[in-house]
């Protein structure tokens, strides 16, 4: 899924204080199991702001509403009616969910009150990691089902470098070293021996390095 | 005058090579490099520059080294690939193959959340594995790493460097082989402080026969006081300083505290030449290079070779 976090709430209330009358919008989906954005997150953030925007003496009309999927013109398209009667939308979608609503809706600001952060998994209750960065050409079947790019700081794919102790990142020890757990998982299968080979340079015109990616099914297309 | 390529002569011609460090300044000043360089001269083979060290912004290696050779010394060209993509990389190997430099140490670079520029973006385009691979192709078959030819190819001694102190231990001999078979023909490990460590990676190498295909160099770093142990004891990443260590130096009064780091220098210079494989010391004194000439010459290294 796709990990977020909330902005700070002043940010928030500092993006949305040019408007009277805000849309609050949620969405189903990744920032809905990260719990960041959907229908409960959005209640919360609806209530503090008007509990803050009445401290400060400021009526502010909050309507809130939690889509099924923020990038998908499906759903996108059923709010039409509703955003007439706000100035600004304020999504808790993820940068994606945030752009696609605006591109639909050019005359209306629609304004992020997330940061996103990573594709990753949950690795227990309140906890997510990243665990994928959409290289676009998947080497987890030669790295023993966990990724360098993502999970390396310095997305070695001959690692681990000089840094890795203990089984944590030079970066942080709280992270683990992706090439001890490579390394790990490679003695287990009793495979260390394939470690000899030197991976060769990769090919990052299929990641982000390529320029902004685009997939097309022609079977789909209409 | 040096000859340019006096590291590889020195090596090959089986001689105990020493190597020492220069760290470039946070500056534009050449004359900190000339002053480091003029205590260098006569002591050591050859001299490694940093590539902005720990990911802290000083004067690029490269310059530092042109300065150095000027001098009559023999660079190391010290390129992380923390900072430049394959395109940087290899065009720098033909600059530095241009301006005469003959010496080139491939490494990863410390992440840049140590520097002092912890927002920058990080590059990791290839490995040092894989630039050690390029540098090598660049030489050996005349090609990039694209596959299109090169017009005039550079010419430099590959180095890689280990550290047979970080983890996971039983993979540090065979990372070095992946190291050598890739090109490197040098390799200069971290510092070393925990010498039966340091003796028992040796016996994995040679295990491997890595020090019969490459000629291998034990890092040396002189102690200035206990609280410069603990430092990089907790600190730098991939550093061993056994607590011994640490307390020894306490032991002694402040005044002392330099003696007692040379002194303990010098044993493990000691230590790691009766060690089967070691081809010479790479001594890296952190802000301390006026140290080195007292080092070599304590350690009986001195008149340095001039080979033929
Ligand atoms: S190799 Fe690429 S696609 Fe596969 S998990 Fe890593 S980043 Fe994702
Ligand atoms: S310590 Fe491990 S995860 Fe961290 S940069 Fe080095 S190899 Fe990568």
């Amino acid at each position: 899924m796709i990990v977020a976090d909330r902005k700070p709430f002043d940010e928030i209330m500092d993006m949305i204080a040019p408007y009277d009358r805000v849309l609050l919008l949620g969405c189903n989906e990744c920032v809905t199991v990260c719990a960041v954005g959907g229908t409960k997150e959005t209640a919360l953030l609806a209530a503090q702001i008007r509990i803050k925007r009445q401290a400060e003496g400021r009526t502010v009309d909050v309507g809130e509403r939690t889509l099924e999927r923020q990038c998908d013109p499906e759903y996108v398209n059923t709010l039409a009616e509703s955003l007439d009667d706000y100035d600004a939308v304020l999504s808790l979608a993820c940068g994606c969910g945030v752009q696609f609503v605006a591109e639909n809706y050019p005359g209306k600001p629609v304004l992020p009150a997330v940061n996103t952060r990573f594709m990753g998994v949950t690795e227990q209750p309140g906890m997510w990691a990243e665990r994928c960065q959409g290289c676009g050409n998947c080497v987890l079947d030669r790295t023993q089902g966990i990724c360098p790019v993502a999970r390396c700081a310095k997305s070695i794919m001959n690692g681990p470098c000089g840094g890795s102790h203990g089984g944590a990142c030079e970066v942080n020890d709280q992270l683990p070293c992706a090439w001890q757990l490579i390394i790990d998982r490679l003695k287990a299968r009793g495979k260390l021996d394939t470690y000899s080979e030197v991976e060769k340079p990769r090919d990052w015109s299929t990641s982000r390095d390529g320029g902004p990616r685009r997939r097309v099914r022609e079977d789909m297309t209409l | 005058m040096t000859p340019a390529n006096n590291l590889e002569r020195v090596l090959t011609q089986g001689n105990f090579a020493v190597t020492a460090e220069c760290g470039p300044p946070r500056g534009a000043d050449p004359d900190v490099i000339r002053k480091k360089g003029g205590l260098l001269k006569g002591h050591v083979d050859a001299v490694n520059v940093t590539d902005n060290q720990t990911a802290v912004v000083r004067m690029s290696s490269m310059a530092s080294c042109i300065i150095l050779k000027d001098m009559g010394l023999d660079p190391v060209l010290q390129m992380t690939v923390r900072d430049r993509n394959r395109i940087a990389l290899q065009s720098d190997v033909l600059g530095a193959s241009a301006l005469g430099i003959r010496n080139i140490l491939c490494l990863s670079g410390d992440h840049q959340s140590f520097g002092d520029h912890p927002g920058a973006k990080n590059v990791h385009d290839i490995d040092s594995v894989q630039f050690v691979d390029t540098v090598r192709m660049m030489r050996d078959e005349g090609k990039f790493l694209s596959g299109q030819e090169i017009k005039g190819r550079p010419d430099l001694f590959i180095g890689c460097v280990e550290n047979p102190f970080a983890d996971p231990f039983e993979i540090r001999a065979l990372r070095a082989a992946k190291k050598v078979k890739a090109g490197a023909q040098f390799v200069q490990t971290q510092c070393v402080f925990n010498v039966e460590k340091f003796a028992r990676w040796m016996e994995m190498v040679r295990a491997l026969g890595i020090h019969k295909k490459a000629h291998i160099l034990a890092g040396i770093t002189p102690l200035k006081s206990p609280g410069m142990a603990r430092y990089m004891k907790n600190s730098v990443p991939g550093m061993d300083v056994p607590d011994g260590l640490i307390e020894r130096m306490g032991s002694v009064p402040k005044e002392k505290h330099r003696d007692e780091g040379v002194t303990i220098c010098l044993e493990t210079i000691d230590a790691v030449r009766n060690i089967e494989g070691i081809a010479g010391i790479h001594i890296m004194a952190i802000e301390w290079e006026d140290i080195v000439p007292e080092i070599v010459k304590q350690a009986g290294l001195l008149p340095r070779p001039i080979p033929a």
